[in-house]
């Protein structure tokens, strides 16, 4: 049994202990050993990915229990693309909070890299339990992350955003305890088996339970009634903090998709189970969010209102549910999550530019620098929007032919084309802001030297990478997509043939 | 029984639900905390109540319990415990900043960093 699949894990959580004991060594030390460990993941993650991307389906079992008595991690095709643009994002955002903003606060090395260790474990994890486990491990280093560097801003922001992951890890408990109490199993490829074998009685309880476990990961993924908290937290934070929080929505998006994949399909208890009202919510949050973005007052603002953006997106293809929209999903996720990362480090070094007054959308000094800064943002607006000839275009052009069919299709090109024009139209409003009208000498202290920096250039760089490599990506999310729809290879991979357990009937 | 035990979550439950819809850091803690409880009963419950079944396959034992709820009950709990606790530190933060205990906290005058 090769110990590759748990490495992306491992890695990081080895890393954030050793971090733990280094405390007050200076922050060359630190900063060494994280990117250091940032590096291992990414050389582990990319490992990873080589061995999936033939199709095989690599089974690591914790302790060598057979599923589904003990814990699995499943490396497939999609594990091994998310685990491996959770690195490519990881070390940009780690050298960028190298540049000083991890030493304005305490810990901030170890809390990274806890979070790339429940981000990397809910990625590859097959049991709902413990995929519950990673995200309280990413939810509670984000905790701190979030309110790192302090600030009366941050504290206000942070309230609310742990509240109200406290009322939803609450809410992922009783799905988990109602559907252990009905199927008797947690293990996601165990279900998947069971779950067309439900008693009729117990169909009622059981399609609860799956709805209250979506629910969180919706809450996760910021959809229409569970949104409003994400703007504000995410331009609170520090800008690689912010970086990194652009793949967590991604995280519940990822699980949503594994969950109604895998588990759902030929169960009388998962049918119809996100349809028709998360293709509403999924379109309703693409409007707020574009609305979020043209009100917005700060460029963190309108960053995080993209991040919006992308997550209806997403979840639109995911509830349309069929292997064409997959395939797109697979290959927008990648972009928007890099492209909005960049976006959050530009806010950043613009910010740092201006002086006190910040990413502020408001006419101000000139930034000196700006011929720079101006190029990177005009790369990333073109990449965010969807405009030819970037990889934000071929991926909106994926995603309107791969979703939505039938009486969906109008409503979904009309939201996804009228929210690129008016991403557009923001972008340039802020462009001419910042960049043409500004005369006057900057007020306060100005960061010296404030230009693109090597992890901002590496994030502006990826959606024309992504371009030139699209063939490749998208032939490698089109087998992803195969693959993750087939559900059957996955299921025998972690269980053998099928269940041989003789079960009881659950009370 | 059941129905006892059944009324006794859903009472945590809703205590728990009134107090976290309070406007104070203080009762939106005890709601959490109440919340918690409640789940950890329903969870504890799922692995069906009963005694006196031992929970390995002994040799004339005519039922088995289910071990498993709680080793999950117990993850709940460590894993509950640290954010509730983490959460207070992050309120008494809150009110060090601000001086006030409102879950919305005064914004950060004179100049506030993004719109209403």
């Amino acid at each position: 049994m090769t110990h590759l699949p748990i490495l992306p894990f491992l890695i990081p959580f080895a890393a954030a202990g050793i971090l733990l004991l280094l405390t007050g060594k200076g922050p060359a030390v630190t900063r060494g050993v994280s990117l250091l460990a940032a590096g291992l993941g990414l050389a582990a993650s990319l490992a990873l990915h080589l061995a999936v991307s033939s199709g095989e389906v690599l089974v690591y079992r914790l302790g060598n229990w057979p599923a589904p008595f003990g814990i699995v991690f499943v490396a497939d095709r999609l594990a091994g693309l998310m685990v491996l643009l959770l690195f490519a994002l990881a070390l940009p955002a780690l050298l960028a909070a190298s540049r000083g903003t991890d030493i304005r606060g305490r810990h901030f090395h170890a809390l990274f890299q806890f979070q790339l260790a429940g981000i990397a474990g809910a990625f590859l994890t097959g049991d709902l339990f413990n995929l519950f486990v990673c995200f309280e491990i990413l939810l509670i280093a984000s905790y701190a992350l979030l309110v790192h560097a302090g600030g009366l801003e941050r504290t206000r922001a942070g309230l609310a955003y742990v509240a109200l992951n406290l009322v939803g890890s609450s809410l992922f408990l009783v799905g988990l305890g109602l559907l252990y109490g009905t199927m008797g199993t947690l293990n996601l490829a165990d279900l998947a088996f069971e779950l067309p074998h439900v008693a009729p009685d117990d169909v009622p309880l059981v399609r609860v339970a799956l709805m209250l476990v979506s629910l969180v990961f919706l809450l996760k993924a910021a959809v229409l009634p569970m949104a409003f908290w994400l703007p504000h937290t995410y331009a609170a934070a520090t800008a690689p903090v912010a970086a990194l929080f652009a793949i967590m929505t991604k995280v519940g998006v990822i699980a949503l998709l594994r969950l109604a994949a895998v588990a759902l399909p030929e169960s009388p208890a998962g049918a119809l189970l996100l349809q028709p009202w998360l293709p509403v919510l999924a379109l309703l949050t693409i409007a707020l969010g574009t609305a979020a973005a043209l009100a917005a007052r700060r460029l963190a603002v309108v960053a995080a209102s993209l991040v919006l953006v992308s997550s209806g997106t997403l979840l639109f293809a995911v509830a349309d549910g069929r292997e064409a929209a997959t395939a797109a999903i697979l290959y927008y996720l990648p972009h928007t999550t890099l492209v909005t990362a960049g976006l959050f480090l530009l806010a950043g070094a613009i910010g740092a530019a201006r002086g006190e007054l910040g990413d502020r959308l408001a006419r101000g000094p000139a930034i000196p620098g700006a011929r720079r800064l101006g190029l990177a943002f005009a790369v990333l607006a073109l990449a965010v929007s969807g405009m030819p000839p970037l990889s934000g275009f071929l991926g909106k052009l994926m995603l309107m032919q791969g979703a939505g069919s039938g009486p969906w299709q109008v409503a979904w090109w009309a939201v996804l084309l009228v929210s690129g024009l008016a991403t557009a139209l923001v972008l340039a409003r802020t462009a001419s802001l910042l960049f043409w009208e500004p005369r006057e000498p900057a007020r306060g202290p100005v960061a010296a030297g404030a230009t693109v920096s090597p992890a901002l250039l590496l994030l502006v760089l990826a959606s024309p990478a992504l371009t030139l490599a699209a063939p490749a990506v998208a032939g490698y999310a089109g087998a992803a997509a195969g693959q993750l729809h087939a559900r059957i290879p996955y299921m025998v991979a972690v269980m053998g043939s099928g269940p041989d357990i003789a079960r009881e009937r659950r009370p | 029984m059941e129905l006892l035990l059944a009324l006794g979550v859903g009472l945590l439950t809703g205590c728990g639900v009134w107090l976290v819809l309070a406007s104070r850091t203080f009762a939106v803690i005890l709601g959490l905390t109440l919340i918690g409880y409640a789940v950890n009963l329903l969870i504890f419950f799922g692995g069906r109540i009963g005694a006196k079944a031992p929970p390995l396959a002994l040799p004339g034992a005519t039922g088995l319990a289910d071990p498993l709820p709680q080793a999950l009950v117990l993850t709940a709990i460590v894993i509950g415990f640290g954010m509730v606790a983490y959460f207070v530190a992050l309120a008494l933060r809150g009110v060090g900043d601000s001086g006030s205990d409102a879950v919305d906290l005064p914004a950060a005058a004179p100049d506030r960093e993004e719109g209403p």
